[in-house]
């Protein structure tokens, strides 16, 4: 009873990791195409009101898998964080002056203002998408953990097959970005973000290629799913919408990418947490010293109340992030600007 | 300099700095969703500019708030991962609860509430902003029973090295935690209510947009006088709590020495902590001290002498931080009830309204030292009498600590200055006509 539970929380913790690249990514991917696509003020504030309703609640689901990280498997951690001491801060600090930039920016009608803080979005959007990348890369590789803790500093982490993660994970964020942009914005913006989206996809789809090949090297992740080869399903239905984002994009179905978009970072999160089950912070020293779903859970009576709550309200929050997705879907114009409350 | 040391210079920076935002997020938000209920009844469009005049302050505010926020959920992980393996099952659940049953429903909500105005009708638009003042009180109700659980451990065994929960119940039933709660979320009002109401002095002292700050001025004020008394009777349970379950932070409040029955109060006192005496005591109510601590002119308050010195939290720091949160504490409800009876004619008492625009900075102050009781108070442990401070740190190199601290005072420096700057501009431009 106690392994299935853990083995449950095992796989809601992916999958809250998994939303929260699949929400927060899209507007990572805006604030990183920020200063390339934002040729004026107007394409620029049209671009961070595409995001403006929904970013906060899309970084919420970072705070839950940290909280539920806390909550379900408090070794894991304690360990992971304290380990990933400096990436983490430099992730956090990103994320503060990127959620300040929002409201600060329009405040005051100043360029060299509005210059500070379009630096600190961009800055705050693409050094978390990389660094997410190559601590989880790191993490799927194995890390260098033996009976004293762990080994590793920031220089360690950005090893070949960790800066490869962190490439993958800023071209997810791109091209979601970007077809988010597609989407939302209108005129030479919106066919500037197509062009981007078609681009992209070619780096994404490349870069993808060649992380399967490397994750068969440098990682244990197939292993798996070569004793369960039904598994392979999940790699299938990445490659499948990721084939789907550029048949969307070609039809001009950019909803349709979107999601498309959004299945494949799900999808390929899901690769990578299938691999990787039922460790969460192994060891490449010896798997004596790996933190499993098993070894590093919280009691069982934390994981079932827990459950209870995690199955009752996250329907509830899907339910009304769904509604409030909803309610700003459609296409910005410049009136949309022209309002008072606009950032 | 330990890692210690560093860790905890390095979340009271972290925590009082997110600190100086929260209050006003949960006492403004309140303040915000009843000027558009009353918009939304009246259809007086002035309750409509308060709305949005007052909430454009609030947004500011919360953004440096929410984003100062995120980094606390980590630093338990970075910087007190022994502290986080000994407890998490049980704090790390509260936390994960927070996020999940209050803090999604805030930050989604506010985003709809900004950029909701055309696309919602007015009565849900109201009603939005109601479930952002409910969502943030909620959230803290979860916040304040984790610091609870520290303060005062309940509901749990020790079983494979660690505390383990036995009782979800008692966790979220304890009392530590919702006198806290209430302590605080009143405390929050109180600041909520004096930002207002000193805004609005500063434009009824200039005579500008009388109508507008005179409403202001009143609906902040009722809000300040009920918080203000509120304040003080929370704060009264909650310190014979203290009194029952943390003797050593009780006699360290008042600088109590000795354990005797009929306890006195001095209104001055003087400690000399070196010595485990005071040097001055001026001023005595006698019997007050056990009145305080068991709503009992008789009992017996325990003294510091029979706590072990190893278990003493640093007495001077305690014991200036409860006397001026209670002088504060005293003085709002001072000044709150003084505006009652002038509140129909403000405009004619500039001295009153100079003194309610300079008091804007007091409670947020009497909030911060209220906190350092609360957590000073609570030392050497950092679960009272299970796990010290100086156990439970993470095996991180102090470097490391030392620059992520630079990196936090330099980067809060900053915002805080730029975020308390645009509040001041946006606050003395005043409303600005549709």
């Amino acid at each position: 009873m106690e392994t299935v539970l853990q083995s449950i929380w095992f796989f809601l913790w992916g999958l809250l990791w998994a939303v929260f690249f699949m929400t927060d990514g899209y507007d990572f991917g805006v604030g990183a195409l920020l200063p390339f696509l934002g040729k004026n003020d107007i394409d620029k504030r049209l671009m961070i009101n595409s995001i403006g309703p929904l970013w906060d609640g899309n970084e919420v689901w970072l705070i839950t898998a940290g909280g539920v990280t806390f909550a379900a498997f408090p070794q894991v951690y304690a360990v992971m964080f304290s380990s990933f001491y400096t990436p983490l801060l430099m992730i956090l600090f990103a994320l503060i002056i990127r959620g300040v930039s929002f409201e600060f920016r329009g405040k005051i009608e100043s360029p060299g203002w509005k210059k500070l803080w379009d630096t600190c979005i961009f800055i705050g959007s693409v050094a978390p998408a990389i660094l997410f990348g190559v601590a989880f890369a790191n993490i799927f590789q194995g890390l260098p953990i033996d009976a004293n803790g762990y080994h590793g500093n920031l220089l360690y982490l950005l090893n070949p097959y960790g800066i490869l993660g962190g490439v993958l994970f800023l071209l997810w964020f791109l091209e979601h970005g970007a077809l988010w942009l597609s989407i939302k914005t209108p005129g030479q913006l919106h066919d500037r973000s197509v062009a981007t989206a078609n681009n992209v996809w070619f780096g994404l789809l490349g870069i993808s290629v060649l992380f399967l090949i490397a994750t068969y090297f440098a990682t244990p992740l197939y292993v798996n799913y070569l004793s369960h080869p039904i598994l392979f399903i999940v790699p299938l239905i990445t490659v499948l919408s990721l084939l789907g984002i550029k048949f969307f994009l070609i039809k001009g179905a950019y909803f349709k990418a979107w999601f498309a978009s959004a299945a494949t970072i799900v999808s390929a999160t899901f690769f990578c947490i299938i691999g990787l089950y039922p460790n969460m912070f192994p060891s490449s020293v010896d798997s004596l010293y790996s933190l499993t779903a098993h070894n590093a859970s919280a009691s069982q009576l934390t994981l079932t109340i827990m459950l209870v709550v995690v199955l009752v309200f996250i329907p509830i929050v899907i339910g009304y992030q769904v509604w409030a997705f909803y309610m700003f879907k459609d296409k910005l114009s410049e009136d949309d600007l022209a309002y008072k409350e606009a950032y | 300099m330990d890692v210690v040391l560093l860790s905890r210079l390095q979340f009271a920076a972290a925590t009082m700095f997110h600190f100086l935002f929260v209050p006003l997020t949960l006492g403004l938000s309140v303040l915000v969703a009843y000027m558009e209920t009353k918009y939304v009844r009246t259809g007086d469009e002035i309750y409509l500019s308060m709305t949005k005049f007052w909430g454009k302050l609030f947004l500011i505010n919360f953004a440096v708030g929410v984003v100062t926020g995120i980094t606390l959920e980590f630093q338990f992980g970075t910087n007190w991962s022994r502290y986080s393996i000994f407890m998490g099952d049980i704090f790390g659940s509260l936390l994960a609860i927070e996020a999940t049953t209050a803090f999604f429903l805030e930050s989604t909500l506010i985003g709809v509430w900004v950029f909701g105005w055309k696309k919602l009708s007015k009565k849900a638009h109201a009603l939005v902003m109601w479930l952002v003042a409910l969502a943030g009180s909620f959230s803290s109700l979860w916040i304040l029973l984790a610091n609870g659980w520290m303060q005062q451990p309940v509901g749990y065994v020790m079983r494979n090295g660690r505390a383990e929960l036995d009782s979800f119940m008692a966790v979220i039933t304890n009392k530590f935690g919702i006198l806290e709660f209430f302590h605080m979320i009143s405390s929050a009002y109180v600041l909520g209510a004096f930002f207002v109401m000193g805004i609005s002095a500063y434009h009824l002292l200039k005579k500008q947009h009388i109508e507008f700050f005179t409403r202001s001025f009143k609906i902040a004020l009722v809000f300040g006088l009920v918080g203000s008394l509120f304040v003080a009777i929370s704060g009264d349970s909650h310190g014979v709590h203290v009194a029952q379950v943390q003797p050593a932070k009780f006699a360290a409040m008042e600088s109590h020495w000795e354990t005797t029955t009929q306890a006195p109060i001095h209104l001055l006192t003087i400690p000399d902590e070196k010595n485990e005496k005071n040097l001055i005591e001026m001023g005595s109510l006698p019997g007050l001290l056990s009145f305080l601590s068991h709503h009992d002119f008789n009992a017996e308050v325990t003294g510091l002498k029979d706590i072990p010195k190893d278990e003493r939290p640093p007495v001077l720091l305690t014991f200036l931080s409860f006397r001026m949160m209670v002088g504060l504490g005293t003085l709002f409800i001072l000044l709150t009830i003084v505006g009652w009876f002038k509140r129909n004619r403000l405009i004619e008492s500039p001295n009153y309204l100079k003194i309610m625009l300079l008091s804007i900075p007091l409670p947020y102050i009497a909030i911060e030292i209220g906190w350092v009781l609360a957590e000073v108070g609570r030392q050497p442990w950092i679960v009272y009498g299970l796990m010290k401070t100086s156990d439970a740190a993470s095996p991180i190199a102090t470097s490391q600590v030392l620059f992520s601290l630079i990196a936090f005072v330099l980067l809060y420096s900053f915002l805080g200055a730029v975020g308390f700057y645009l509040i001041f501009i946006n606050a003395r431009k005043g409303p600005v006509s549709e």
